[in-house]
């Protein structure tokens, strides 16, 4: 299996604020990479530098065997990385169908307007939002909002999609329901890497998981391993709750 | 091409057409000089709704291309003894030229620090010209009068620059309405919505946006040679009047931004208006109404900037979802 | 050229540099605490011309008295126009405050020149002159001077000190914190309106005793405020006072080297210039 995604060494800084030191890591084609830590550790900083949003200040990226360090964010969606943002971003006064074609027009696949078309509305229908697709994005709900995070990306057809907390404010329901849709989207192939806070469910899908701390990366494993690791359990020692559902997934 | 059918375009083509025939129809010349200046507005309004309604990039100073051309063409004829066409091909060049290197550079500023860029880029270029001797210094060009001759003398001349800018607002519809329902104005749409959102799907903004100036600046050059030559002269005060930007901004909100029928409503109404109360007879107190024509236009501003924020067409589309399938 | 011109330009520079700050860091505060670039600058500084010109040849107030008048009506003026023009559109795009703001100016200039007509006027106030070695001083401005330095004094002590002006800068520096620990912040916006609209008027009334004006004059020095603001940095009062400094240095200057005509193509070229190169300013931004 080959690598996409290499990180090496990357390094962050805002200020004298030290976000990310030399973190490297690497994400084999067709799995699942789950990155958590606690809050305030970098992880989305981390997908900020790995997508362009942020040049880093040391360190290379690597993406389908090319150096993209310091590329910008269009120029990696165009090589087919493809995100969702923590907090959502729609495009309030286009509509739905609007917003998911333009992932498709102007992602990796660059598709004219009519097969763009197309292409939203299946996208629409896997993530449940089809219903939807005439009205103004400004106007869905927060879950709705997200799906609809989720189909702009998908809809890019990439080969590595980064999911930053798809599942925070969704129930119990919703959270099954997007679990399903992640690994989903794993078996068409698509590489992920996500950043995620419900435990439960980030051990359940992730292939492997790897962890930041005051933007350093203190462990790298399987659900298995990272559950049972003592310096990440101390990480999370100042979130008692985060440590505790930690805990349970030693079971 | 799907998007010929739609009656929102074909509305807007239609008021636009029979506004540039009426003139033409009635041979009458006093009609022919207001319609002159309402599809003047309109195209400057529909031009300039590109970088504003589409891509959400306020340009005060937009004037600056209208000027320029309009210097550029005046000093061809008048230098150069270019033909009309010919002026007018070099207006539109320089104003693109001039939005392609502006493009490049002010374009990364963002919200307000843009639109105050371009007063200054228009002001510069004000304040430039009156030094620059070529373009006649503070005083300008003035045509001579043997110049209308090879168009049949100043009558026909007239006819000939008012057939050019019917001929403009024209193609300014087809082409707003081409931009706004190409994948390219997809992109400008969803730059307007979320710039960073818009690049990390793959949107290419520096070059979308660069696009974007050029075409909105293309036209205003070229109207402004036939502005200026109509006239037979031009100045510095007249070519850069940031008031006249500023009017253009206004005619777009009026009618609503980002839409195709929107700027011609706009322009449209503002210019009837104006028109009106320019040549009221009624008076207050003993002042006659059309000394207030600034103040009115201005509470009507106001009124619908607190209010109908979106604009005549954005309001009615959103009140009435069914108007969405007949305004564009 | 000798010394002494140099040193008379300079000298006139600051002095009407000073002046130009003043207007500017109305200008300023307003952007710091809001974000919002206000259009209407120009027609409140030619207000304030009209305000101090009217008290003194109508009713012989003296013009530094006037002024206080001017101020004040300038601060009440201020927070009307944002509680009407602006208080709605505070969260809308840019566009909405700028075009708000425009059409207030269109109102005040719409009803002025209606009233006023476009004819020129002066004040005809002399305080005489005092000579400095090879250096004439005006007395009108250098009362400006000193009128600029205790009203730029009094706004820091205001900011700084009390507790109003606490909140001013707790909502420049963050309007949603601010309102969650209780800040009003409806009121300190009108009331920093009312203060930016205030100090573009007491400007127009300094500018009214040594210059000839109409009710036009005020949009010059809006212009000149807007380069004084970049130069001086967004959102920065006494950055603008600096920069008010710095442009008013160039005008006197400038024309030694070069004809008269090309010092505003300078201005503005620099002003676009430093957008680009330097968008917080030369002195940095809030």
């Amino acid at each position: 299996m080959s690598v996409l995604l290499q990180v090496h060494e990357v390094t962050k800084r805002f200020g004298g604020l030290q976000a990310l030191t030399q973190v490297s890591f690497d994400l084999p084609e067709g799995q699942i990479l789950g990155l958590i830590g606690p809050n305030g550790a970098g992880k989305t900083t981390l997908f900020n530098t790995i997508n362009g949003v942020y040049k880093p200040d040391g360190g290379r990226i690597t993406f389908r065997g090319q150096d993209v360090t310091g590329k910008k964010p269009y120029y990696l969606a165009k090589m087919g990385m493809a995100r969702t943002h923590q907090i959502v971003r729609p495009l309030n006064d286009l509509t739905v169908r609007e917003n998911v074609m333009v992932g498709a027009c102007f992602g990796h696949e660059n598709r004219p307007l009519h097969e763009a078309r197309a292409i939203a509305d299946e996208v629409l229908a896997f993530v449940g939002l089809d219903a939807r697709a005439d009205q103004l994005a400004g106007s869905l709900n927060i879950a709705q909002k997200k799906r609809l995070e989720m189909a702009r990306a998908l809809a890019a057809r990439p080969h590595l999609l980064l999911l930053d907390e798809v599942l925070a404010g969704l129930n119990p329901a919703e959270i099954d329901g997007m679990v399903q849709t992640i690994l989903k989207i794993r078996d068409q192939g698509v590489t992920i890497l996500m950043i995620e806070h419900v435990m439960k469910a980030i051990m359940n899908v992730s292939d492997r998981i790897i962890v930041l701390d005051y933007g350093q990366l203190i462990a790298e494993g399987t659900p298995q391993e990272i559950a049972s690791n003592q310096r990440v359990i101390e990480a999370y020692l100042g979130d008692p709750r985060m440590a505790e559902q930690l805990m349970e997934e030693q079971v | 091409m799907k998007q010929w059918l739609h009656p929102g375009f074909w509305i807007t083509f239609v008021i636009v057409l029979a506004l540039g025939l009426a003139p033409i129809v009635t041979q009458n010349a006093s009609i022919r000089e207001v319609m002159f200046t309402i599809l003047l507005a309109i195209s400057m309004a529909v031009s300039l709704n590109i970088i504003l309604g589409y891509t959400g990039y306020v340009s005060f100073g937009h004037v600056v291309f209208f000027g320029l051309g309009g210097y550029l063409g005046m000093y061809l004829i008048d230098s150069w003894k270019a033909s009309l066409p010919l002026a007018v091909l070099g207006g539109g060049a320089i104003a693109a030229l001039l939005a392609l290197a502006l493009g490049a550079s002010i374009l990364r500023l963002r919200g307000a620090y843009f639109a105050l860029a371009t007063i200054g880029i228009n002001e510069a270029a004000r304040t430039f010209v009156a030094n620059f001797e070529p373009f006649g210094g503070p005083t300008g060009i003035e045509l001579h009068f043997s110049v209308y001759r090879d168009y049949g003398g100043p009558a026909q001349a007239l006819w000939i620059a008012y057939y050019a800018v019917v001929g403009i607002t024209l193609f300014a519809i087809v082409f707003s309405y081409l931009i706004k329902t190409s994948k390219f104005g997809l992109g400008l749409m969803s730059i307007r919505e979320d710039e960073d959102a818009a690049e990390v799907m793959g949107i290419v903004t520096p070059r979308a946006k660069t696009l974007a100036f050029v075409f909105s600046a293309v036209l205003p050059g070229m109207l402004g040679v036939l502005f200026f030559f109509k006239n037979g002269n031009v100045e510095p005060g007249d070519a850069f009047r940031l008031h006249f930007s500023i009017e253009t901004l206004v005619m777009i909100m009026l009618g609503g931004q980002g839409t195709l029928l929107g700027p011609v409503l706009g322009a449209l109404g503002y210019q009837r208006l104006r028109g009106l109360l320019l040549t009221s007879d009624v008076k207050i107190g003993t002042l006659p109404l059309k000394d207030f024509q600034l103040v009115i236009s201005g509470i009507l501003l106001l009124i619908i900037v607190l209010f109908i924020p979106a604009g005549l067409v954005g309001w009615l589309r959103r009140r009435f979802a069914p108007l969405r399938r007949v305004l564009a | 050229m000798s010394p002494g011109t140099i040193a008379s330009s300079i000298a006139d520079g600051l002095l009407i540099g000073i002046v130009y700050g003043i207007a500017a860091m109305g200008l300023s505060l307003i952007w710091g605490v809001m974000s919002v670039i206000n259009l209407t600058h120009g027609a409140l500084i030619s207000l304030g011309m009209f305000g101090v010109y009217l008290l003194f040849t109508t009713f012989g107030l003296n013009p530094y008295l006037a002024l206080i008048v001017v101020a004040f009506f300038g601060l009440l003026l201020g927070v009307l126009i944002y509680l009407i023009a602006i208080a709605r559109v505070i969260d809308a795009p840019h566009l909405s405050s700028l075009l708000a703001t425009f059409s207030v100016n269109m109102i005040i200039i719409g009803l002025g020149t209606a009233i006023f007509t476009t004819t020129p006027r002066d004040t005809g106030f002399s305080l005489g002159s005092v000579q400095i070695g090879p250096v004439t001083l005006q007395g009108t401005r250098l009362v400006a001077m000193v009128v600029t330095l205790i009203v730029a004094g009094a706004l820091y002590a205001f900011l700084y000190r009390t507790r109003t002006g606490k909140y001013i800068r707790a909502v420049a520096n963050n309007r949603a914190a601010a309102e969650l620990m209780g800040i009003p912040s409806t009121a300190i916006l009108a009331l920093s309106f009312g203060i930016g609209t205030m100090l573009a008027a007491i400007a127009g009334g300094l500018i009214s005793t040594f210059f000839s004006f109409t009710i036009l004059s005020g949009g010059i020095y809006e212009l000149k405020s807007f380069i004084i603001v970049v130069l001086g940095g967004l959102g920065n009062p006494l950055g603008a006072l600096v920069g008010g400094l710095i442009l008013g240095v160039l005008e006197g200057v400038l024309p030694l080297t070069m004809p008269n005509t090309w010092v505003p193509v300078i201005e503005f070229l620099l002003f676009v210039f430093i957008l680009l190169v330097r968008p917080s300013g030369l002195l940095g931004g809030k």
